[in-house]
């Protein structure tokens, strides 16, 4: 049985990496005595993958991990959270747990994230501006790395929507497929002046049968998850 | 006081690692700080990953929080990039647990394990916007204080520690609360930080440095004695009778990012006999205190429950003599509750006792990391330095682990002992090419790498008389090994920079005349010198060349009978007679065997303080106790 996790990361725990992550699932499924399919081979792993990885620092309410039960394992699917989110450190909490039936890694199949992010010490109107610019143009041209190679890539068309909302953050949807845009490299490509500031990802978007939804939609507003402020 | 966070959260995205700075492990408490409480900051010296599995400083932290009147919280050193975003903001240094600022709280406590992390303390406390000498401290400022293995020779750090506690800390800190608490309520007055610090010094196995009139003649180190009456001429450590009364700790911190030692560890005994000359963590531990299997067995089953890891590493100075360690590794691989996930290390491994037996119940789940040490690369070398394995005893634990499935096996060694020839050196070579040749009729994947680290004398040990050897010859050694392994497919050679053995040694032995020495290292930028990449030994040579100091004299030469020696008013319980006798058999290639299975020689470690060994088992391991008989067949280990 594969089983998909929404989870949130919010507060001081933001901090550690995606790595730091993938270690503290491993040991709260560990903790919760809820076993996972093994790989086979010389240095059996538990099959757990997960999505598209946050950046060190970034918030989110829409992480999300696939793992494979080991056979016979049959726990009650809709009670995990609440069984998970005690063994996880506070501001990990798991929102929400599905069956998965869909084929396709997390990886795979996520198109695009929604993100709110702040600039560094820029006014709204500076903002404003620059996400009208943005918008504008045709092309908007950035140099990345690649294998020790810096290139220019023109990353437009990755940006799906773009505002500033009310409250001075950014608000963006951004694709992921063949080569995503990053939120920082976002701000790059809209003001290479503008710092980075707070990442949150509100929601990971996925096609099914043709029209956009979430992995697992959550039945509240993604922000009143509970304790997520607790944390910080 | 409130919380640093606020001001330290927007540095985070500025530095690497920043997971090192934000506290929230398994097992981190968030004490009630009060009044009648006393502020304990037990600060790790070095860098996060390196400290938090620091089983000492945990087993603190949860004693102290027990305890109705103290609170206890952690700090570590923040690495360079962290403290250059810190000092240009006038932060100071902070607790991982509530972000609180160092010099809030009443003591700041530092574990000592390596002299390497001198420079560290001081930046520390200087980090913590308290003044780095102890005379220079008024009453606003907390007590510093320190404790480790490094504290059996206190004296380089006299000038900026208020006091030391020298041994086990368990019972101490208790102690020590309660003087400080005193000094607290009474409202920490002008003047009355002497009258702490001499009510402190009563407390056994507490030294107060200021309390010790120093004299010297030249160069020689004439006398330390006390300057007031009542003041103990010599400190005696502390020494825990029975682990079993202290099953700490009992939340270990289960860390949110990467550690050395990220497992479980279970101290399964204290103290070890086997008498190895070199080793001082051995000399200063004695009697062996082993934990009861029970309780052994249940500080793994609720801690494995508890933190969810799969890997419990069973920790001491000499794992495979515990009374019984083949149950005790079977019980935890077989454990139903366990599913057969769960892992077993056992680090510092003595070759002669590690058996088939045990290789074949470990690798039953994960073929965990295999290190022996023999030390030495001669039986010649080893009888000097009082580790007596013999060659046979090697290649059967290595034949044992290949057998298993290992396809690497890691040897330490020592060079630079004393009497060394390089025929010894060469041994080495010798060594890890035959254990390659017993690997290759296993498999062909075989590596063996051989660790060859630089040998520092060390206080109260048999070779604190040895002169250290320089670093021209333990580079020429290094060479002598390189060249004998170059072909050698299979056999990996690493080695420990020359240069900071000598930094180490220069450290480990000197009088209160080193301390400026440390303080002008640390003031030209020499910090984490126990990594390779901040490490820089013409810091420490020019430092010593401004203070006047010789290293020849501190550091390469040897050291007469009558000699008085910086720590001889610090007491491991060691006879210093004891300790003489053992260095002339030393140099007579002549081994002694293991006092706990064999009758005493009153080094003083049981006999001065009227404990003893605590041993399940009155036999000694597979391999035997070591010395002049013929240790116990090896048969099984070699099926
Ligand atoms: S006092 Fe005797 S039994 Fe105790 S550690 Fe020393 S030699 Fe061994």
């Amino acid at each position: 049985m594969r089983v998909r996790l929404r989870f949130s990361k919010l507060g001081k725990v933001r901090w550690t990496s995606h790595r730091d992550v993938a270690r503290m699932w491993e040991r709260a499924f560990r903790r919760v005595d809820l076993r996972l399919a093994y790989t086979e081979g010389f240095s059996p792993r538990p099959k757990v993958s997960f999505g598209l990885a946050l950046p060190t620092g970034g918030e989110s309410v829409a992480e999300y991990l696939d793992i494979e039960l080991a056979h016979g394992e049959q726990p009650d699917v809709a009670a995990l959270p609440g069984r998970l989110s005690p063994a996880l450190p506070v501001g990990i909490d798991v929102l929400a747990a599905a069956v998965v039936h869909e084929k396709g890694s997390l990886q795979e199949i996520v198109t695009s994230c929604r993100w709110e992010l702040s600039a560094a010490g820029a006014d709204a109107d500076l903002l404003e501006e620059r996400v009208a610019q943005a918008l504008a143009a045709d092309s908007l041209v950035i140099t990345r790395e690649r294998k020790g190679q810096s290139a220019a890539d023109d990353v437009r068309s990755a940006i799906l929507s773009l505002a500033v909302l009310d409250d001075g953050l950014l608000e963006c949807e951004l694709a992921t497929l063949t080569r995503g845009l990053r939120p920082n490299e976002l701000l790059r490509a809209i003001d290479p002046q503008l710092e980075p500031g707070t990442v949150h990802r509100t929601h990971q978007w996925i096609q099914r049968d043709g029209a956009k939804c979430e992995p697992i939609p959550l039945p509240l507003p993604a922000t009143a998850a509970p304790h997520a402020r607790r944390a910080s | 006081m409130t919380s640093l966070w606020p001001r330290i959260e927007p540095l985070l995205a500025k530095v690497q690692k920043p997971a090192r700075y934000i506290g929230c492990e398994d097992g981190a408490q968030m004490p009630v700080h009060a009044p009648h409480k006393v502020g304990w900051l037990l600060v790790y010296p070095d860098a996060y990953e390196v400290g938090l599995p620091n089983q000492g400083l945990q087993i603190l932290y949860e004693i102290l929080n027990e305890r109705p009147d103290a609170a206890a919280e952690r700090s570590y050193a923040p690495w360079t990039d962290m403290e250059r975003e810190m000092r240009a903001r006038g932060l100071p240094l902070f607790s991982v647990d509530s972000h609180r600022p160092a010099a809030d709280f009443d003591l700041l406590a530092f574990n000592l394990s390596a002299e390497l992390v001198y420079t560290n303390l001081l930046n520390c406390i200087d980090l913590a916007g308290v003044p780095v000498r102890a005379a220079e401290r008024g009453p606003d400022d907390p007590l510093v204080c320190a404790g480790g293995h490094c504290t059996f020779n206190p004296e380089p750090l006299a000038d900026f520690v208020d006091f030391f506690v020298i041994g086990d800390g368990e019972e101490a800190v208790s102690e020590i609360t309660e003087v400080v608490g005193d000094w607290k309520r009474g409202g920490r007055t002008e003047g009355s930080r002497q009258n702490v610090l001499a009510a402190l010094a009563q407390v056994p196995g507490v030294y107060v440095p200021s309390m010790y009139d120093v004299e010297y003649d030249g160069e020689r180190l004439v006398s330390v004695t006390p300057r007031h009456a009542g003041i103990p001429e010599r400190v005696e450590k502390r020494t825990i009778a029975d682990l079993n009364d202290w099953p700490y700790p009992k939340q270990q911190l289960v860390p949110l990012t990467e550690v050395v030692h990220d497992r479980l560890n279970v101290e399964i005994f204290r103290g070890c006999t086997r008498g190895c000359r070199f080793c001082q963590a051995g000399m200063i531990t004695r009697p062996v205190r082993e934990r009861s299997n029970e309780q052994v067995r249940s500080m793994v089953s609720n801690g494995l429950k508890r933190t969810g890891y799969d890997e419990v590493s069973l920790t001491s100075l000499s794992s495979a003599d515990y009374s019984g360690i083949e149950d005790v590794v079977g019980g935890i691989i077989n454990d139903p509750m366990c599913q057969g996930s769960v892992g077993v290390s056992l680090p510092s491994l003595r070759v002669d006792a590690y058996t088939v037996g045990i290789a074949s119940e470990i690798a039953k789940v994960r073929r965990t990391g295999l290190t022996f040490a023999p030390e030495g690369g001669t039986w010649r070398m080893r009888q000097v330095i009082n580790k007596l394995i013999r060659e046979e005893d090697l290649y059967g634990a290595v034949e044992s682990a290949f057998s298993q499935g290992w396809n690497r096996v890691k040897l330490y060694f020592l060079i630079g002992l004393p009497t060394e020839t390089d025929e010894d050196t060469l041994g080495i070579a010798e060594l890890a090419r035959k254990c390659v040749a017993v690997g290759k009729q296993h498999t062909n994947r075989v590596t063996v790498s051989a660790s060859v680290g630089g040998f520092v004398p060390k206080p109260q040990t048999p070779f604190q008389w040895f002169g250290q050897n320089t670093v021209a010859e333990l580079q020429r050694k290094v060479g002598l090994l390189r060249d004998a392994t170059k072909k050698d497919r299979g056999v990996q050679l690493k080695w420990h920079d020359p240069k900071a053995t000598l930094a180490e040694g220069i450290a480990s032995r000197g009088d209160r005349r080193l301390g400026p020495v440390i303080e002008d290292v640390w003031r030209h930028g020499g910090v984490f010198q126990e990594w390779s990449e901040h490490f820089d030994l013409s810091l420490w040579e020019d430092a010593m060349a401004r203070h006047g100091l010789s290293i020849d004299w501190y550091v390469y030469r040897h050291r007469g009978e009558d000699e008085v020696l910086p720590w001889d008013h610090v007491s491991a319980g060691l006879h210093k007679d004891f300790l003489w006798q053992d260095w002339q058999d030393a140099l007579a290639a002549s081994g002694v065997e293991d006092c706990r299975w064999t009758p005493c020689y009153d080094c003083g470690a049981c006999t001065g303080y009227g404990i003893e060994h605590v041993v399940a088992s009155t036999l000694p391991p597979a391999g035997g106790s070591q010395g002049t008989f013929v240790p116990v067949q090896l048969s099984a280990a070699r099926t």
